[in-house]
């Protein structure tokens, strides 16, 4: 151990996959009795990271050192980790819910066969106790609310006797009183000298709870820092790249065009909220603008724009269309108002994956034109035809199944879907997420020629330069809440990254 | 959803005991309380007129306090049995699903000082565990029909023989007296044996297969009124003519009213009685029995009979169709 | 030579994507073995029926004949698949329904009518109605319940059978009109088995209706990626139930036919296991059970291949009840040639196989 008071150290960890270089000599530390906030924006290596410590993942290089252990501890299973005393609560809560509390504690642990099912339940009852985990053993698991469950998770990992508790993603689901319950629950194990590595995307809970915070980005190790020596801004700049002090802006050639002026939207959306989770927020957008929702992943962008197209269940607000109130409870009546939305999950929401070429990109002009009115295959061929050659979808003929294609292919196909129904309002959610750079520029020509033809668009983006150059105004998301709204000279880096990081005034 | 579904199957379990428990609600110390437990009343037209006749006969105004439970499955039939035991029945009639696994059971019964009388199907176990057997041989039954058929006189027997389901106690009974005779006779010939597992569509095709072939036959031999009818299908659709002055001769056996009356009309020419009545021999023995009689002969067999399309009359529909 | 040789290779490219080469190869497979077996098999006879109309006989008529309730449920099974990626057991029940149903309409109060008391088109309308509100039923389970279709559809699999005697008094209703003894058997005149007729009926219709709606497209949309349809205005949950009421109908008219063939039902065994025969000819068709893209056609063929199998078993005597270990073999080798590992295996000998070609043409 070169750290005194460690309890864990990664040296050098490499982990790739075909055509992949996911963690590239990455260091980690982690002390007695410090909660450690891993941070990054997704694919920057963090799940990677803990799946090499808890052995789901092999590394291909470096070594991991445990307090306690004269060797680099090799592990190779989930079971080796828990053996070495790594623990992990996953997001998505692995227990069983059918059993009872104090058997989810102790499944699976026991090297005798019979179980002694007092004994079980009085141990259990004690550790619960110990850690104030409103929660009776004989209980069965589904019975407690999602928090206590989890907190059933860490006690289960605590009295394992594990010194490095993993939490990945934990307080996704919780409310704000349960993420108040669980970080009490944390320091208190933090003063029992158990060290925690915290894994969120939450920037408020990092400040609140956190000792340290281990950056990533694209596989590599940005810095490990303290809280205090990490403002936000700085936070967020390490993690999506951006140096601070080189804020000079590339917002060079985005558009002057904005529109027709204030009032005069096209869509107006007020108090609009929905059963994913977002608060209520307001929204508009002007003919012929292009705009965007920018914030950390996670932070909501995307259950915004659902919500206008109701692809969410929405619970209440009102949206209007040029100025007259409108209804949309359903995807079809978006639809029918001339809105278009390409989703941001490609593989999950947009393609119809057996179906041809040439049925996926007349899909949604065929669902709105009815199902009594199909067009014939002369049509839909004339329509593939088309929007193939404008959009330089190369494929090898339009019977080809879509998933045959490439990504980017595939997001054009979506795109041409969206063209053909002549949307006035288009929602365009991560369009170029893992596409090939030409076909990026390609997209992003494409908006602006669009809007510049008296198409609203919105932009969605986790790349900021791709948003600074296309869009002419950003509506800025931070923990599910619109926060901010920029427009003119304040489109830029810095101003974007102090709204994400936002409250740094305060403080 | 879950929940769902677990409601809807419950309110359908509440319902179907409310139906078997409807009439339940006798009183009166004088009553004989008689348990039954019967195969599923819809298994067939034999059964509905069997479960007919035992409700028509043991009814209150005939001084019984009856309960019913119907199961084609034995395990359930015999968690029934130890229903009516806990219930303390005076005796217990059973036509059982299967021959096995009553022994256990019975000897509670007798324990208890329950009287079983078994009906309609015998099962393996200790003539003692039981007061009587009342039942149908379908070997006789066999016989009838094979005699009957032997009187026709003809040249030579071609014979299609539809069975019923393989190991049955009808089948191996209805079957053992055509394959003897068979063996014995040299002009007796049969084009084709299959089992039809007492299906009138899967007979239709059998048939249909052996006329598909071009192979001819004078005979059809049915195990059953529905195979039999099944069997006719065919032939009608081949145009073969079949019944008095017919090409073909059809037999069926259960003497279901709708057969009976395809023989009155000539266009069958024999069907086998499968006495279903069997409540008048038990309501006798149960009498006696109060009386403090003892059966001599544990196993009783109905008189069953055999009817011509030559002979029948309305009445014989009328009296023995089911 | 290699121009000649791209160009059969792209023929049988076409053959090998098209979902009709399974059906076909099992038919041709049985055609082979019935012609070196005994070529009888495919003679056709014309005789007269007791009224004196010409009527053909013969194996391969009984075929046209008995497979048709088949063929017909296999196009509301393939829609269900396709829609739900499960499947409804419970058909053969909902026939029995179906067909009690008629019955009761045809005889009024009295179970042996000397006429029918109500039209045929009236009977089998209130029928239709009875199986596609079964049908509707089983929809609203999977679609708004989402409930497994085998664990949904298993409620009236149990609970069909003593339905439909219910819906007679447990009494056996028999027709004896000659006319309705002309939907299972022969129309005067017509040497064909009208079920051949009603079944082409059924496959044109479900032509027309793939044609000149997009119940084809929404369908396989819905069971390919159910949340990519929504968000392209599709309604998915009413997708799948109509494809169970649109069952529910094919239900009627295989109930029609069934009960016609004797004029009479038997509740208990009347279709009995046909929903494991309809299931078996989505899948010889070619179509993936999980649901998805389909082939009503050579779902349709598949469902006489089925019957094809079925009449060359009990012409060399078969015993009946060992049938269905005989559709077993055919649904494991099915099943197993569908298997994506063994599916790459094939793929990879054919590699081999073909990479030992060209260094032998090489050297």
């Amino acid at each position: 151990m070169n750290r005194e008071n460690a309890v864990l150290e990664m040296h050098g960890i490499s982990k790739s996959f075909p055509g992949v270089k996911a963690l590239q000599n990455v260091d980690f530390t982690l002390c007695k009795g410090e909660i450690h906030a891993l941070m990054g924006e997704n694919g920057a290596g963090k799940s990677t990271l803990i799946k090499v410590l808890t052995g789901v993942y092999s590394k291909d290089e470096g070594e991991i050192l445990m307090d306690g252990f004269d060797k680099p501890v090799m592990i190779h299973s989930p079971q080796d980790a828990q053996n070495v005393g790594i623990s992990t609560v996953y997001q998505e809560i692995t227990l069983c819910p059918n059993l009872s509390v104090a058997e989810n504690m102790f499944i699976g642990r026991g090297k005798e066969v019979l179980t002694d099912w007092k004994k079980m339940n009085e141990d259990a009852g004690k550790i619960l106790e110990s850690l104030e985990i409103p929660a009776k053993p004989t209980q069965q698991l589904s019975s407690c609310s999602i928090a206590v469950q989890q907190m059933v998770a860490i006690a289960r990992a605590v009295d394992m006797d594990c010194k490095v508790l993993i939490l990945d993603e934990p307080t996704s689901s919780l409310d704000d009183l349960e993420v108040a319950k669980l970080f009490k629950l944390m320091r208190d194990l933090k003063a029992r000298g158990v060290g925690i590595i915290f894994v969120t995307h939450f920037l408020d809970q990092v400040y609140e709870v956190c000792d340290k915070i281990t950056v990533l980005r694209d596989g590599k190790l940005v810095g490990e820092y303290t809280i205090a020596e990490l403002p936000r801004v700085l936070l967020v700049s390490k993690m999506l790249g951006k140096d601070l002090d080189d804020l000079s802006d590339i917002r060079s050639e985005s558009q002057e065009y904005k529109g027709d002026g204030a009032g005069k939207a096209v869509f107006e959306a007020e108090g609009l909220v929905s059963d994913a989770g977002i608060k209520p927020f307001d929204f508009y957008i002007n003919k012929g603008e292009v705009n965007g929702f920018t914030g950390l992943l996670g932070s909501g962008r995307s259950e915004c724009v659902r919500a206008i197209f109701g692809a969410d269940r929405v619970l209440g607000g009102t949206v209007k269309k040029d100025g007259k109130v409108i209804k949309i409870e359903k995807p079809i009546d978006a639809m029918k108002n001339g809105i278009a939305y390409l989703p941001e999950d490609r593989k999950r929401d947009g393609i119809v994956g057996d179906l041809s070429v040439r049925d996926n990109i007349i899909l949604a002009l065929q669902v709105l034109k009815g199902f009594f009115k199909p067009f014939t295959k002369a049509q839909a061929s004339k329509f593939a035809d088309e929007y193939i050659k404008l959009l330089d979808i190369k494929t090898a003929s339009q019977d080809t199944p879509i998933s045959a294609l490439s990504g980017g292919n595939q997001q054009k196909v979506i795109l041409a879907r969206w063209l053909l129904t002549h949307p006035e309002y288009l929602i365009l959610d991560e369009p170029t997420r893992g596409i090939d750079v030409g076909t990026k520029i390609d997209i992003q020509k494409l908006v602006l020629k669009l809007a510049s033809e008296g198409m609203s668009v919105t932009f969605i983006s986790s790349e900021t330069d791709e948003m600074l150059r296309t869009c002419s105004r950003l509506v800025v998301m931070r923990d599910r809440k619109v926060v901010g709204q920029l427009t003119g000279d304040d489109l830029n880096q810095n101003m974007i990254m102090n709204t994400i990081a936002g409250g740094e005034d305060n403080e | 959803m879950k929940k769902f579904l677990a409601l809807v199957l419950t309110g359908m379990m509440v319902l179907s005991l409310a139906a078997c428990g409807a009439g339940k609600d006798t009183k009166g110390s004088k009553l004989i309380k008689v348990g039954i437990i019967n195969n599923d009343p819809n298994e067939s037209g034999y059964r509905t007129a069997n479960v007919n006749d035992l409700k028509a006969t043991f009814c209150e105004a005939n001084g019984y306090d009856a309960s019913f439970a119907y199961s084609l499955k034995n395990d359930e039939q015999i968690s029934y049995a130890q229903k009516f035991i806990a219930d303390e029945v005076d005796y217990l009639l059973l036509s059982a699903a299967a021959t096995a696994g009553w022994d256990s059971v019975l000897q509670d019964a007798k324990k208890a000082g329950i009287k079983v009388i078994l009906f309609d199907r015998t099962i393996d176990a200790d003539p003692s565990l039981y007061e009587a057997s009342i039942v149908s041989d379908m070997a006789k039954e066999g016989e009838t029909a094979v005699n009957w058929l032997a009187s026709q006189n003809l040249d030579s027997y071609s014979i299609i023989h539809i069975q019923g389901a393989m190991g049955s106690a009808a089948q191996i009974g209805r079957s053992g007296a055509l394959d003897a005779k068979v063996a014995a006779e040299a002009n007796w010939n049969i084009v084709k044996q299959q089992t039809a597992e007492w299906n009138a569509e899967t007979a239709q095709q059998i048939v249909q297969s052996v006329i598909d072939a071009g192979e001819s036959f004078n005979v059809i031999y049915a195990e059953n009124d529905d195979m039999a009818k099944g069997a006719v299908a065919a032939l009608d659709k081949a145009n073969i003519s079949h019944g008095v002055n017919g090409d073909v001769i059809v037999m069926g056996y259960d003497c279901n009213k709708w057969a009976l009356e395809e023989l009155l009309a000539g266009k069958w020419n024999y069907d086998g009685q499968c006495n279903p009545f069997q409540s008048s021999y038990i309501n006798d023995i149960i009498k006696k029995l109060e009386a403090g009689e003892t059966i001599a002969n544990k196993t009783i067999v109905m008189d069953e009979k055999g009817f011509d399309a030559s002979t029948i009359t309305q009445d014989d529909v009328n009296n023995y169709g089911i | 030579m290699s121009k000649d040789k791209s160009n059969g290779s792209q023929f049988w490219n076409k053959i090998k994507r098209s979902q009709m080469l399974i059906p076909l190869a099992a038919l041709l497979i049985m055609v082979i073995f019935n012609l070196i077996a005994d070529p009888s098999f495919f003679a056709i006879k014309l005789g007269y029926s007791s009224a004196g109309y010409p009527v053909l006989s013969g194996y391969l008529m009984t075929i046209l004949d008995c497979g048709s309730e088949l063929a017909i449920l296999a196009i509301g099974m393939t829609l269900v698949t396709a829609a739900c990626g499960g499947q409804d057991i419970s058909v053969g029940a909902t026939i029995a329904v179906g067909g009690s149903v008629m019955l009761r309409v045809l005889c009024g109060g009295n179970s042996h009518p000397e006429t029918m008391q109500a039209p045929i088109i009236v009977a089998f309308i209130v029928g239709a109605l009875a199986t596609m509100a079964l049908g509707a039923f089983n929809g609203v389970l999977v679609a708004k319940f989402k409930i497994q279709p085998m664990v949904a559809t298993l409620i009236l699999f149990t609970a069909g059978r003593s339905i439909a005697a219910w819906v007679n008094n447990n009494e056996l209703p028999i027709i004896k009109d000659v006319e309705f003894t002309y939907f299972g058997g022969f129309i005067p005149g017509i040497p064909i088995p009208t079920p051949f007729f009603i079944a082409l009926g059924c496959g044109i219709i479900i032509f027309l209706v793939l044609k000149f709606t997009n119940l084809g497209l929404y369908t396989q949309a819905v069971g390919i990626n159910e949340s990519s349809s929504k968000l392209n205005g599709l309604n998915p949950d009413f997708i799948k139930f109509l494809s169970f009421v649109i069952l529910g109908l094919c239900v009627a008219v295989a109930a029609l036919i069934k009960v016609s063939r004797l004029s009479t039902i038997n509740y208990s065994v009347i279709a009995k296991d046909i929903e494991m025969d309809a299931i078996l000819a989505v899948a010889l068709g070619g179509n993936k059970l999980s649901g998805g893209k389909f082939n009503m056609g050579a779902s349709i063929l598949g469902a006489y291949v089925i019957q094809f199998l079925t009449t060359t078993l009990y012409k060399f005597d078969v015993p009946s009840d060992a049938l269905p270990a005989y559709k077993a073999i055919v649904v494991i080798a099915l099943v197993v040639m569908s298997a994506p590992s063994v599916r790459e295996k094939l793929q990879s000998i054919k590699k081999s196989l073909s990479s030992k070609k060209v260094s032998k043409e090489v050297a």
